[in-house]
């Protein structure tokens, strides 16, 4: 007769407590918060951010203060560019990854075996990875402009944050990264494929702004401050009234890129409910 | 208890699943089987609702599955054991499913110590073999203590060892008053386990019963005989209604006849037998001879040398 190394025990040790609530959102998030810290594409990504934003901040300080500065120069903007440029191009990485990674590895038969109800899901996936990434992001952005600030003190090129617009300018630079990472995770349930997504996404807010340089100078003009990346997120690191008057200022850029993530998360919620999974 | 009713699902103009009606119930195991690709993962997609039927309906304790009040307190399932974020813990993976339904940590830990997982909890289920990663879903599905359990394939490339284990804890969860519903394409998995039945090929209906009634009913009763007079045999029992194959080694066998029925023949005719025995039809002949028309691909007679 053989013996079994892993013996058979009833299911059922203690009672499992009844559910005082039907399980929604408030399970559902700290699920997420769960699955997001255990996986190290999160580190990573958010890691990257950081550091491409503050070294960024201290390569382009330096070179302003070894160069001197030129019109247009904005010393809140020039701390604040790596935050928004870069850390913009890493985040969709991250935002597209927490939704595809579910349907690349499977994961979402299990996560919606658990948690049927699919707004429920979508949404508290996208409220914790807007959590996560918007407080890393406001480190990030603070870390940044302080560390430029330093460096262009040498010169007394700095600015402070109760400079008028500063603290704007620091606030939704963390924001705008937070934006992107949004329509990163829309994009992501639409297309449920990591390399998928994240190649399209870059493409998008590479080629467009490069393709457009093409245009006629008037026409370019007149669509720049509704291209994403490039130029049209200056006035969101800037603490100007006015970059240019091509663009909007900073709170119209800022609209416009989250009426974009808007109807991407959307489109991704109706897919997201209604498709088979 | 899990019902379908008129359940259908087509993709394109493929037809997975086809106006399928039965009932799971509690405190047995139910075998839900078929050949590769007759529509049981489709069905217990569709259960899960993960796919969306395109006629009638399926419900678990009379809702559908989205509608339960807390869906890991009434239904566990595993339908892939791969199904995982490989980067995630064990511990952590239960730990994401069971905050979902405010199930407490100390069920995760007792979970996991049933499946005999808690050496590898703190790894990454990347590394994990198939049987370690069946021991995961097993747990998964355990987590909210459901009435109904759901398992497709559960044994599929697992060790006899493995196998053994999954096939008494599925008896066990029947045995505290589950249901158990259990897919396989594969009989002899089933003869050991399962108490009920479900046969599907090409997404339709061909049986339903208890596993005795499987093999005892008309088309699978033979019985086994040994005569010096295999051409007076042979006559009396085609006139009686029967069919005779010869089997190894001068035996015959009888299809169509009950043992008792050969006995009394033989007598009556007068023909001496060295030997009579009801030849239990196994359950994999049994489900291949009523599955042999719904297999979808069927592979060519006549193996190329």
């Amino acid at each position: 007769m053989t013996t079994a190394s892993i013996p058979v025990t009833p299911a059922r040790i203690r009672a499992v407590p009844a559910a005082a609530k039907r399980p929604g959102l408030p399970g559902t998030l700290r699920s997420e918060l769960t699955k997001i810290l255990s996986v190290r594409s999160t580190y990573w990504t958010l890691l990257a951010q950081a550091v491409a934003a503050i070294a960024w901040a201290a390569i382009a300080c330096a070179g302003t203060v070894s160069h001197g500065i030129g019109p247009g120069f904005n010393a809140a903007q020039v701390s604040l560019t790596g935050q928004v440029a870069l850390g913009e191009l890493i985040i969709v990485v991250l935002g597209a990854l927490v939704i595809t990674s579910e349907y690349s590895t499977g994961m979402i038969r299990t996560s919606l075996g658990v948690m049927p109800r699919r707004s429920v899901l979508y949404s508290a996936k996208a409220m914790v990875f807007a959590a996560v990434t918007f407080t890393v992001s406001l480190v990030t952005s603070f870390t940044a402009f302080f560390v430029g600030q330093a460096i262009l003190s040498s010169k007394h090129y700095n600015t402070t944050l109760g400079a008028p617009g500063v603290l704007r300018a620091v606030l939704l630079s963390a924001a705008i990264v937070t934006v992107f990472g949004l329509l990163a995770y829309g994009t992501g349930a639409i297309i449920r494929h990591s390399a998928g997504a994240i190649t399209s996404i870059l493409g998008v807010i590479f080629l467009i702004p490069a393709l457009a340089q093409a245009l006629p100078n008037s026409w370019f003009a007149d669509v720049v401050r509704w291209l994403p990346g490039g130029q049209a997120l200056m006035p969101i690191a800037s603490s100007a009234r006015s970059v240019s008057n091509h663009l909007f200022s900073a709170w119209g850029e800022f609209a416009v890129f989250s009426g974009y993530a808007a109807v991407l998360l959307a489109i991704g919620a109706w897919l997201f409910i209604r498709r088979d999974a | 208890m899990i019902e379908a009713r008129g359940l259908a699902r087509r993709y394109g103009d493929k037809v997975a699943v086809d106006d399928l009606s039965f009932t799971v119930q509690p405190g047995r195991v139910t075998g839900f089987l078929g050949p590769n690709g007759a529509g049981k993962t489709t069905t217990m997609r569709m259960i899960l609702g993960l796919d969306r039927p395109t006629a009638g309906s399926v419900t678990v304790n009379g809702k559908p599955f989205a509608e339960l009040y807390s869906a890991m307190r009434e239904v566990g399932a595993l339908l892939d054991a791969k199904a995982v974020h490989g980067g995630r813990s064990a511990y952590k993976h239960l730990l994401c499913l069971a905050q979902t339904n405010s199930i407490p940590r100390s069920r995760v830990d007792e979970v996991i110590g049933i499946v005999g997982l808690e050496d590898v909890a703190r790894k990454r289920s990347k590394g994990f073999s198939l049987g370690m990663s069946q021991r995961l879903g097993i747990a998964a599905a355990l987590l909210g203590d459901p009435d109904v359990l759901m398992f497709d394939e559960p044994v599929n490339g697992l060790d006899p060892e493995g196998i053994r284990w999954i096939r008494l804890l599925m008896r066990s969860l029947a045995a505290e008053g589950r249901t158990v519903f259990v897919s396989s394409h594969l009989m002899s998995e089933m003869e050991n386990t399962a108490d009920h039945l479900i046969v599907i090929g090409r997404g339709k209906l061909i049986a339903d019963c208890p596993i005795a009634e499987f093999t005892a009913d008309g088309t699978a009763l033979a019985t086994t005989v040994k005569t010096p007079d295999d051409q007076r045999l042979a006559g009396v029992v085609t006139a009686a209604g029967g069919a005779l194959d010869r089997g190894e080694a001068d035996e015959l066998t009888v299809r169509g006849l009950s043992a008792e029925e050969v006995g009394q023949l033989a007598l009556t005719n007068g023909i001496l037998l060295h030997y009579l025995a009801p030849a239990r039809v196994s359950l994999e002949e049994a489900f291949m001879e009523l599955t042999a028309d719904s297999v979808e691909y069927q592979a060519k007679t006549g193996v190329q040398k």
